[in-house]
């Protein structure tokens, strides 16, 4: 039986809230992370670990930091002006916001794909190719080329572009746009990855696609998506935590925080009532 | 309550109507502009054009010299052959008139002719020399034959000796290559563009060799990676200042710094292009910037987030994207520096220059300043030569605005 947030004793020793004690160290842990644009605070405390291999989904009204929070978790956040971060976020143990961590290493480990696709003007090819050049992950073409259909394939978007790997990836559909970002994003062989609403400028058809992937891919890769659609958050999440005004109200088994959710504003949230 | 309604509905007509005249007044205008300028710029080229299309040709005359043995007086074998055709021609004074109708340069173009082929020597050789620049004005009639003497600078006596000549066939107009292969010359006739050609491009060579990678990267730096602050806001507002500084005011730099300080050489199209890059850096940095700051944040965040540096990022994704834009800012700074004329003067390259440069250290003139001495001249030819060197130097801002338009067309279909 998880344990939910309101159940943790006040005497345990860490001020983590472990999700789910029965699956060994988190991925990735945020400790009191508080984040400024500015002088404005958005993110307030936040204390959440991060489950390997399992699709943790963020929800939460607009503006309530759930983007400034996975941002935050392979500091895309740093090349935003004026974003201030105190505490800890950790990586498998080690903070990523030491002195001498490198954030350009941890963004090969942290993959991310954002809300809106944003192919690079290239070929599909050459999208997927970029991450493992950058890196010298090959040494010859044909490993470069079992790179990119490997990743393609994982997307599930081998099928569809296999005759066509030289068109520019910007020719693709919105939902196979998507698809390429995802190919690309694993294509450097991430540990996470991260996901902003990557349906919300979909069809349904296309983010029906878009889960099912997600679904496949937690086998190999730990999963954070912040979503809009509670009922997306509800199918393919296994975690939930619920933001609320720069706050983590709310986390635990997504089945848990669906059906008997503890916080209020929780409650108004996930029934509709709100947001 | 109808005829509120009623009063409603027609307030809205008529504000509608009000709107669409608005528009059509504006669309009128904007037409009615456009064809002014149009209009404006067929005069101006219409006029340059008429005035200087003559220059593109030469008046030659034929002359029979008999090439005497081991004699170097070339002069003296080209007035020999002028007498020939004009055996009754006596007095000095004539025949100073008389020689004056071939130019100077027969002379020179006579000796390279038997140095080249020495094997002349001793034969009588029939060949075309350059009329002088007011027996080419009268054959193209700018200098009219039947006006009053005390207006041309032509005689009765040298007109009826053209008739002759003309009549003889020993006069044709043929292209004048001179015109795009020698230099300067005091002789209209003689006078070129070359030197004042390459003068412009290896200046414009250097300006853009310098000014492209350093404006570039300046705005990359500014727009990608200087920190936000006051500094970057005041260096901001110099370089905005930079920009409208008048370009004789760089040329005074120039001549304070590379001539005085450095002692880099006088006239030279090295010293000329750095001039040409300061004025043109500012142009560069503020169009790159522009052009940076229009790629949307979604390319260097996809590139950031798949583990790229930042420097990758810039100049794998961001770069490359706001090319077209930045091209346009360089080749419309380029071409501005292409015209310039006064920051040129203060570094010496006015200079009246017969050889061709043979690298960016030798002495060199410029288009816009060789039509500016050529403007100052006093003969009458200069002034179709100064219209003609006008015509190569927008001849040369066309072809550089169609390599920026091909440029970018070439990288929008890339991207």
């Amino acid at each position: 039986m998880p344990v939910s947030a309101m159940e943790i004793p006040p005497q345990m020793p860490t001020n983590i809230l472990v999700l789910d004690a029965g699956h060994g160290a988190p991925k990735i842990a945020t400790e009191n992370l508080t984040v400024f644009y500015g002088d404005k605070p958005a993110l307030h405390d936040i204390n959440l670990d991060i489950e390997p291999n399992r699709v943790t989904a963020l929800i939460g009204p607009s503006g309530c930091g759930k983007s400034t929070f996975i941002r935050c978790l392979n500091r895309m956040n740093d090349v935003v002006q004026g974003c201030r971060i105190e505490g800890k976020v950790t990586l498998d143990g080690d903070n990523i916001y030491a002195i001498g961590q490198d954030a350009v290493h941890l963004r090969t480990r942290v993959g991310m794909v954002f809300q809106k696709p944003n192919p690079f003007p290239k070929s599909i090819y050459d999208n997927v190719a970029y991450g493992p050049t950058i890196h010298g992950m090959y040494e010859n073409s044909d490993q470069r080329d079992a790179i990119v259909l490997r990743s393609l394939d994982r997307a599930g978007l081998l099928d569809e572009v296999k005759d066509r790997l030289r068109a520019p990836g910007t020719s693709l559909s919105g939902g196979q746009q998507q698809r390429l970002c995802i190919a690309r994003a694993i294509a450097v062989e991430p540990e996470v990855i991260l996901m902003d609403e990557p349906c919300s400028a979909l069809d349904p058809i296309a983010t029906a696609r878009i889960e099912e992937l997600i679904t496949e891919l937690k086998e190999h890769y730990t999963i954070v998506i912040v979503t809009h659609s509670m009922q997306q958050a509800a199918r393919l999440s296994n975690k939930t935590a619920y933001f609320h005004l720069g706050r983590l109200v709310e986390k635990g088994d997504t089945e848990t925080v669906f059906s008997d959710p503890q916080d209020e504003r929780t409650r108004d949230y996930v029934t509709g009532r709100i947001g | 309550m109808t005829e509120t309604m009623e009063s409603k509905s027609r307030r809205m007509a008529s504000l509608r109507k009000k709107r669409y005249r608005a528009e059509r007044r504006f669309r009128r205008l904007g037409f009615a502009a456009v064809s002014v300028g149009l209009i404006f710029l067929t005069v101006l080229f219409g006029v340059v054009l008429i005035s200087g299309f003559g220059a593109f040709k030469q008046t030659f005359i034929q002359l029979d010299i008999a090439v005497l043995q081991g004699s170097d007086n070339y002069q003296g074998m080209v007035k020999q052959a002028l007498r020939d055709i004009f055996p009754e021609v006596k007095s000095r004074r004539h025949k100073r008139q008389l020689y004056a109708l071939v130019s100077s340069g027969a002379t020179y173009q006579l000796n390279a002719r038997i140095e080249a082929e020495p094997d002349l020597s001793g034969k009588k050789i029939s060949a075309w020399f350059p009329a002088s620049d007011d027996v080419d004005m009268v054959i193209k009639g700018r200098i009219a034959r039947d006006g009053p003497a005390e207006l041309r600078r032509v005689t009765d006596q040298q007109l009826r000796w053209i008739e002759r000549l003309e009549n003889e066939g020993r006069i044709r107009t043929q292209f004048n290559w001179a015109f795009f292969t020698s230099g300067d010359s005091r002789e209209p006739e003689l006078a070129g563009i070359a030197v004042a050609t390459l003068g412009t491009l290896l200046s414009l060579l250097v300006c853009l060799v310098l000014s492209f990678p350093l404006g570039v990267l300046t705005a990359v730096y500014l727009e990608e990676f200087a920190p936000r602050g006051r500094w970057t806001e005041f260096i901001e507002v110099n370089i905005n200042n930079l920009a409208a500084v008048p370009s004789i005011v760089f040329g005074l730099l120039g001549l304070a710094v590379f001539l005085n300080v450095f002692n880099l050489p006088r006239s030279a199209p090295l010293v000329g292009g750095m001039v040409l890059a300061l004025m043109t850096l500012p142009t560069i940095i503020i169009a790159g910037r522009v052009a940076l700051n229009g790629v949307p944040p979604s390319v260097r965040e996809a590139a950031l987030a798949i583990g790229a540096s930042p420097l990758q990022a810039v100049f794998h994704h961001v770069l490359p994207l706001a090319m077209p834009g930045v091209l346009t800012g360089t080749i419309i700074g380029t071409a501005r520096a292409l015209g310039e004329s006064a920051p040129l003067l203060m570094i010496g390259m006015v200079a009246f220059v017969v050889d061709l440069p043979s690298t960016i250290l030798s002495p060199a003139t410029a288009l816009p300043v060789q039509v500016f001495l050529w403007a100052d001249s006093p003969e009458r030819a200069f002034e179709e030569r100064t219209a003609a060197a006008i015509l190569v130097l927008l001849l040369l801002t066309i072809l550089m605005n169609l390599a920026a338009v091909l440029l970018r067309k070439k990288y929008e279909i890339r991207w």
